[in-house]
């Protein structure tokens, strides 16, 4: 099943997608999604949400709403939290952006491990806008409170608030653990 | 029931002509059975669908290297089945936990000798049934397969199958030898299965049921692998958006697609016309204009520059004030206009033997579902067959649909079961399964048979589901010289939710507006529920605990009103109409008893968790409430403020008796779950109607609750129970709403008795 999804999703060999960003002319758009080079000679005023979906095929960020106000779309652009619904593709060029398929390095992310741990999702489809806005905020501080924490704006219909309270703070401390890790190797 | 012996797969051709005879059948037998004997389909990539020589019955494969892969029946919308109905196969298998894998199944069609049917068993999630029927067949399957396993050793060894034990994934005979379950399969599964039941564990034994366990799809999730109904694409995928009538019922007069067709990437435009006024809904909900591109924002652009002239709508005069103003005509219209639900004793004799009546109107807003994942559907339909992926609720509907729109047969029907973003009841409806199946059908009738992608916005979402009822509850007690309630009258008006169903004329007009076999009914001696039906063009449908919630609030409410009014402590009130623990009868859906002991349980659980009883903080006030729903028990208790009128929730318990519990941290996600869409939906949410149209359209005038405004924690508490066990996916959400008015009342002496509560407080503290 996994297999058979996963190969349908691959995108048309004759799309508007090149992953070469040499020689584009003044309509192309040239940017990195989780570190490899994309261009697009499309509508400029496409959402980056779509652009990901129904261009790339990469459907791990979600489409909720349209209108910024749910956050299932969040991706990181140049690290910060965004609304793909609400970028379109012309202020998405010559910018670095990071998508949940992205976020992990060689291992999980924290919040990746720590989401699995606590068992966060339940039907899931807001989580990975969730993990976004959260990646953005340990970014920014390392180790925040409950306010901090609740500052978090997407929507989730499924009331898993408390459990993705408790892995945002899982995932500070396997931050820190990891920190510490590092820290002693060296 | 006779099994083929050749090893030739049976090709799909002849499989379409062949009736599957489900007659005398265990049920285990009948799951077990079908896959070999009628119904694999080489072509398919499915566990039962396969002839592959490591698998038992439709369920269960096991790898040579000892992996062991269970197929997942139902539709996974968040209630967790997808890990849950897996373990009772794992667990009568007697397999490690962690050598399992899940795949989730289609959909099964079956045409048997007494019609269609499902081949895997029931699939569809709604009544939160999961569970009490996976606990029969599916605990019943895996213990067949463990069986064959067992006669396939007793073979080899030459020892009886008696003399045999396993123990995680290994046949162990008793003088220690061990075989493991992959050396056995291929034998395994050449023996026909048992014709009776083989017995199932002792609960003392269990090791996978009852462990807390992680959701199967945990890691896709956080990774962003996982397919969602949205995320299936094709290679050559179409997009589709509809434009649909503004206005309830509104058909198309004309239409001009001149400026859409210039949209680049809009690829075509075609008519869909809805259901008659009047007539029942079993296709499409509203007439529109399609939009055809090749992206969703093309279509979407495409859209936006359509000019539609509707026709008048039948409802064009329908506001939600005149909803209201209907609803106090009725009730004020006195009980002969309405329809009698439920009469015990002589509730008119009662009130005029009253010492007190003490009465109160309760009123429920329309709700929309607003899943997280938007309705959607990706079809390709083809001359002679379909590939419908979608996320899903009943879908089994959503074939008997295509098949209508398509003249396919059903058998040739697929439906892939994607990982769902939310049902809530919305997905009970296939309306949108029946758009794509007719815009495919369209395309193919064109030519182009290409795969096509509906997609709803979430403006299309908001303004066209199957709401939630509308409705005023009008609550009566009596109360006698000794303080005690003799008599107890509820009188509702709403638009009843049975409304242009197919099947609707075999149900009571009340039925999901009403339930009258819930307490206090059979508690109270003089009795009596009413129904009056008031006349709309909204679309109702099911909404998580449908009835329940629907109902919970009035009656938990009017409860603790009452309680008040007595001078009584409200959890003490419940606890005396209780009464001795004992069973009583529940003949309805859930039953067929309510166990009083079990509901007292779970109300002082909760009350002993939130600290019943004491003198909370300045500002604060406790509440609680306890509903029954589906066959399990739930209770609520919240520590809230309302300072300015700004309701924060500062404690919330919810206490949970849903039978024994297959997975503690699946039921403990429920119940949290449960009581923060209680809050929400009963702190902002409501859908309005004027002039037709509905009010609302995205999350700003929909406002699901948000984190920050969340509690903090819900804190859970799970009766542990050896009683047979319900689902627990609804159960949670009755009770909350009232806990929480209850705990307003309590900390401002203001009764909220209309929801949602919105700015009301802020007017008045």
């Amino acid at each position: 099943m996994q297999e058979t999804t996963a190969r349908a999703a691959k995108p048309p060999a004759a799309s508007a997608t090149k992953t070469t960003v040499a020689a584009v002319d003044d309509k192309t758009i040239a940017l990195r999604i989780n570190g490899k080079p994309y261009s697009f000679d499309g509508d400029a005023d496409m959402p980056l949400l779509w652009y990901l979906r129904d261009v790339l095929r990469m459907t791990g960020t979600k489409f909720g709403c349209g209108i910024g106000a749910c956050g299932a779309c969040t991706v990181l652009v140049d690290g910060k939290a965004q609304r793909a619904c609400l970028t379109p593709m012309k202020a998405a060029a010559k910018h670095e952006i990071t998508t949940i398929e992205g976020l992990a390095g060689a291992e999980l992310h924290p919040l990746q491990q720590a989401w699995i741990e606590i068992d966060v999702a339940q039907c899931g489809y807001c989580q990975a806008g969730q993990i976004m806005a959260a990646a953005d905020l340990l970014r920014r501080n390392a180790n925040p409170n409950d306010d901090e924490i609740g500052k978090i704006a997407n929507l989730c219909r499924c009331g898993t608030y408390p459990r993705i309270r408790k892995a945002i703070k899982r995932a500070a401390e396997i931050g820190k653990e990891n920190a510490a890790r590092e820290g002693g190797k060296k | 029931m006779k099994r083929r012996d050749t090893k030739t797969p049976t090709t799909a051709t002849n499989l379409s002509r062949r009736r599957f005879l489900v007659s005398g059948a265990t049920v285990s037998g009948a799951l077990f059975v079908g896959w070999r004997s009628a119904l694999a389909d080489p072509a398919l990539p499915y566990l039962g669908a396969r002839f592959e020589p490591q698998q038992l019955g439709m369920f269960v494969k096991i790898e040579k290297n000892g992996d062991v892969i269970i197929g997942a029946r139902g539709c996974e919308i968040g209630q967790g089945v997808k890990t849950s109905l897996p373990m009772l196969i794992a667990e009568e298998l007697d397999v490690d936990w962690t050598r399992v894998r899940v795949e989730q199944l289609p959909y099964g069609y079956i045409d048997t000798d007494k019609g269609p049917s499902d081949k895997y068993g029931a699939q569809g999630a709604g009544g939160s049934d999961d569970i009490p029927t996976g606990w029969k067949d599916l605990r019943e399957a895996g213990a067949t397969a463990r069986w064959l396993l067992m006669l396939a050793a007793s073979a080899q060894w030459n020892r009886p199958a008696g003399e045999l034990h396993t123990e995680a994934g290994f046949v162990v005979a008793a003088d220690g030898r061990r075989l493991p379950y992959a050396e056995l399969v291929e034998n395994a599964a050449k023996i026909d299965p048992p014709t009776t039941q083989r017995p199932l564990k002792k609960p003392e034994d269990f090791k996978i049921i009852g462990k807390p366990t992680r959701t199967v799809d945990a890691r896709e999730i956080v990774t962003g692998q996982t397919q969602f109904g949205i995320d299936a694409y094709r290679a050559d995928t179409l997009f589709a958006v509809i434009a649909r009538a503004p206005q309830l019922d509104a058909e198309i007069e004309s239409f001009d697609d001149a400026e859409t067709r210039k949209v680049p990437g809009v690829k075509d435009v075609m008519r869909l016309d809805g259901p008659k006024a009047g007539e029942p809904i079993t296709g499409p909900l509203a007439s529109g204009i399609v939009v055809v591109a090749t992206s969703t924002w093309a279509a979407i652009k495409g859209r936006e520059k359509l000019k539609i002239e509707w026709k008048d709508s039948p409802w064009a005069a329908e506001t939600s004030e005149a909803l209201h103003r209907r609803a106090d005509d009725l009730l004020k219209s006195g009980v002969e206009t309405g329809t009698r639900v439920r009469s015990d004793g002589d509730f008119a004799k009662a009130r005029k033997a009253a010492r007190k009546t003490v009465e109160a109107r309760y009123t429920m807003p329309f709700l929309a579902h607003a899943t997280m994942e938007p309705p959607n559907a990706l079809i390709h339909v083809e001359q002679d067959k379909v590939l419908l992926i979608a996320s899903l609720q009943s879908p089994s509907s959503a074939s008997e649909i295509i098949g209508r729109i398509t003249g396919v047969p059903r058998d040739k029907v697929e439906i892939r079961l994607n990982r769902t973003g939310g049902g809530f009841g919305r997905r009970l409806k296939n309306d949108f399964v029946a758009e794509a199946a007719t815009i495919g059908k369209a395309l193919l009738d064109k030519g182009d048979p290409t795969p096509l992608k509906l997609m709803w916005t979430r403006e299309d979402d908001i303004q066209h589901d199957f709401y939630r009822p509308f409705g005023v509850h009008q609550m009566t007690a009596t109360l006698d010289r000794k303080n005690a309630i003799t008599g107890w009258s509820q009188r509702c008006a709403a638009t009843p939710r049975n409304y242009r169903d197919a099947g609707m004329k075999q149900q009571p007009i009340w039925t999901g507006c009403l339930e009258p076999e819930d307490f206090p009914a059979r508690f109270i001696a003089n009795f009596e529920m009413v129904f009056h039906a008031i006349e709309s063009g909204m679309p109702r449908g099911w909404w998580r605990g449908p009835v329940h919630t629907f109902n919970a609030f009035a009656v938990e409410s009017f409860i603790d009103e009452l309680a008040h009014e007595m001078k009584m402590d409200p959890l003490k009130l419940r606890l005396q109409l209780l009464g001795e623990p004992r069973e009583s009868p529940y003949n309805d859906y859930g039953g067929p008893v309510y166990d009083t002991g079990r509901m007292a349980n779970v109300l002082n659980r909760a009350a002993e968790k939130i600290g019943w009883g004491r003198k909370p903080d300045k500002d604060r006030g406790l509440g609680i409430a306890g509903h029954f729903t589906f066959g399990g028990y739930a209770a609520h208790a919240f520590e809230v403020s309302a300072i300015d009128g700004n309701v924060v929730v500062h404690r919330a318990v919810c206490a949970m008796d849903v039978g024994r519990v297959v997975n503690p941290l699946g039921v403990e996600a429920q119940a949290m779950g449960a009581t923060i869409d209680g809050i929400s939906t009963a702190l902002n949410l409501a859908v309005t109607v004027k002039d037709g149209k509905v009010q609302q359209s995205n999350f700003g005038d929909y406002p699901l609750l948000r984190m920050g405004q969340a509690p903090l924690d819900v804190e859970v508490v799970i009766v542990d129970s050896t009683k047979e066990p319900s689902g627990a996916g609804e159960m949670g959400i009755p009770s909350a709403a009232p806990a929480l008015t209850n705990a307003i009342f309590a900390a401002t002496g203001y009764r909220i008795r209309e929801l949602p509560i919105g700015g009301q407080l802020r007017k008045i503290l």
